[in-house]
């Protein structure tokens, strides 16, 4: 039986930037208990094999990124796990490419800069828990 | 050719990005326009290229000194050349992406390149580039917005 994402179940998390200061920052600052880290990856490309390979529950995805950008990413691992939640973290700040991600399948966006606290509050919504 | 809105917007960018990541605001000084093709740059600048409804770059150019205290105020403990690159093609896509905000979808922008140790490699593509002076705990930078 599927475990309910809303659950208190450990879940996976796969960061997903082109920035390698920017993947440590998202490890460092999560303060999910239940959120524990399982890989980065720097482009679309990699982060579709790592995501084959660890499965993660929840994912963090860039948009501007070398090799494959995040929007192709995001349709690649909703077509590959339909119950991935995606929260795109990009400075791409027009709405347009907020409301373009979420129709792909993304379930929440962050615009950077981003606080620690502003970080961990759209963890928390998305995992249902703000 | 900017409007004062469209500079206004990279001003903007440049402080939220200093306030929020550097958690201190950055003084900005007054926008002067360039007209040599020479805005000049610092140690290491990330340049971003423009295209779409409007083509160009826009960089941010700083002194090692600035990245690596904002590197300290993001709690990294990595100040290596690779990081301190990482971080300012980083300060420079931020800048450029929130610049969407009021741009839009069509202010296409790239992946960051950078160059260090190199200010003769650090050019603009037209003459006439708007440089925004940026002042932050006792470091001088500066974001150039050259668009056609």
């Amino acid at each position: 039986m599927d475990t309910p994402i809303g659950s208190q179940a450990q879940l996976k998390l796969m960061i997903v930037d082109d920035s390698n200061i920017i993947r440590r920052r998202i490890e460092r600052s999560q303060q999910i208990a239940r959120l524990e880290v399982v890989g980065a990856a720097g482009n679309g490309r990699d982060a579709v094999d790592l995501f084959r390979r660890t499965q993660p529950d929840v994912v963090t995805m860039d948009l501007t990124m070398p090799e494959m950008d995040g929007i192709e990413c995001v349709q690649q691992l909703v077509a590959l796990n339909p119950k991935v939640l995606i929260l795109v973290v990009s400075a791409l700040a027009d709405k347009a490419t907020a409301v373009e991600a979420i129709e792909k399948g993304a379930n929440g966006f962050l615009c950077k800069p981003f606080t620690d606290r502003q970080l961990n509050e759209a963890l928390a919504e998305l995992l249902g828990e703000a | 050719m900017l409007k004062e809105a469209e500079i206004r917007t990279f001003i903007d960018g440049t402080t939220n990005y200093f306030e929020t990541t550097g958690q201190q605001a950055a003084s900005v000084g007054s926008p002067y326009l360039v007209t040599d093709g020479k805005p000049g740059s610092y140690e290491y600048t990330g340049v971003i290229g423009i295209s779409g409804a409007r083509k160009g770059i826009v960089y941010f150019t700083a002194p090692r000194g600035m990245l690596t205290v904002l590197l300290m105020r993001m709690q990294e403990t990595d100040w290596s050349e690779e990081t301190i690159k990482d971080l300012v093609g980083e300060v420079a896509n931020t800048i450029s992406g929130n610049a969407r905000r009021d741009f839009g979808k069509n202010f296409v922008i790239s992946v960051p390149t950078v160059i260090a140790h190199d200010p003769d490699k650090v050019t603009a593509p037209h003459p006439r580039a708007y440089v925004i002076p940026i002042n932050w705990r006792a470091h001088s930078a500066k974001l150039v917005v050259c668009l056609e």
